[in-house]
């Protein structure tokens, strides 16, 4: 994404055309979430059906809360929505506070408990 | 993009495990041609937006002027089973993200890094970072048609690597030649885990 030109009036384009708005006005100004660290795979799902708009919520997030209907990892969200990472982590802070998603961060190597995910992953590649 | 209902009603069972797996080496090696011939779906890319001034600082208002640069990397995703993903990340090829590197090497289970025999220098970089960082990896030199081809001791002295360090050849393009490649870094790195266990329980 490419810093605009200083015009003001942006003309109305659909999707395809990729995001009209800067990353931070879509978050406010915002470059943290207010809760959670959200990691790249990070997989995230929303727990509502769907979301009635409300104060706060704008359509970026109501589009997430959408696309997470599918369980999506953060990285996935992010080119789905065409919009960098820490966007996304900012909105995803913003629906996580309202419990309209939930989240499950990576696990990591050294905390396996034993090769079963290894080996999973092998049987599972050797499969496909 | 795909809407379609989920086969499981949302937020009614638990998430399952997401597990990453990088693919590293010099610009123009094949990194997003591996990712793309063993994903479920054609590559995604995301983008992290860069601003110098953004760094340590919540409020970014004011900034809007100052130098933004994003660093784009491709992505794919293989669904193992119900409990179990796989992500596997391009990394952005130019050495100055490397921050962006240290953010997807956290908690990734192992690394490609593909080699180019006609641009092997071009690899390095990626080779000493794994190695420094301790993360698990493999060497598969990708064979260009037009490419002199070298046996994989040849490859693996010049590169002066670790003798455990698997070396192998692959086809970037084909799915199964890349499927080797990711079963043989998985075998590595079960190994590498393995081998560091033990280690810790003789101290």
């Amino acid at each position: 994404m490419t810093v605009q030109g200083e015009s003001a009036d942006h003309q109305w384009v659909d999707d395809h055309a990729g995001p009209v708005v800067r990353p931070y006005a879509v978050t406010r100004g915002r470059a943290r979430p207010v809760t959670g660290t959200f990691d790249l795979i990070s997989l995230v799902t929303a727990t509502q059906a769907e979301v009635t708009p409300e104060v706060g919520l704008g359509p970026e997030h109501l589009a997430i809360v959408g696309l997470c209907q599918r369980i999506q990892s953060v990285a996935e969200i992010a080119a789905h929505l065409d919009l960098p990472v820490g966007t996304i982590r900012v909105l995803l802070g913003d629906l996580a506070a309202r419990s309209l998603v939930q989240v499950r961060e990576p696990q990591t190597t050294a905390g396996l408990p034993d090769n079963s995910i290894f080996e999973a992953v092998i049987n599972g590649l050797r499969a496909l | 993009m795909d809407y379609g209902h989920s086969d499981r009603p949302a937020g009614a069972t638990p998430l399952p495990t997401a597990i990453k797996i990088l693919v590293a080496g010099g610009f123009g090696v094949g990194k997003t041609t591996m990712v793309g011939a063993v994903s479920e779906t054609r590559p995604l890319r995301t983008e992290e937006v860069l601003t110098e001034s953004g760094v340590g600082i919540d409020d970014l208002s004011g900034v809007e002027g100052k130098t933004t640069t994003t660093v784009a990397m491709d992505f794919g995703r293989i669904t193992i089973s119900d409990d179990l993903v796989l992500y596997l990340f391009g990394t952005p090829g130019q050495d100055r993200f490397w921050f962006v590197w240290d953010e997807l090497a956290l908690g990734a289970i192992g690394a490609v890094v593909l080699a180019d025999t006609r641009r092997l220098a071009d690899c390095f970089p990626s080779i000493d970072y794994f190695e420094g960082r301790g993360t698990p990896f493999v060497v598969a030199v990708n064979c260009f048609q037009d490419a002199r081809k070298y046996r994989l001791d040849e490859v693996q002295a010049a590169l002066n690597l670790d003798p455990g360090v698997p070396v192998l050849l692959c086809d970037a393009r084909q799915r199964e030649s890349s499927k080797e490649v990711l079963v043989t870094l998985m075998e590595h790195a079960m190994k590498t885990r393995e081998a560091r266990r033990r280690a810790a329980s003789e101290d």
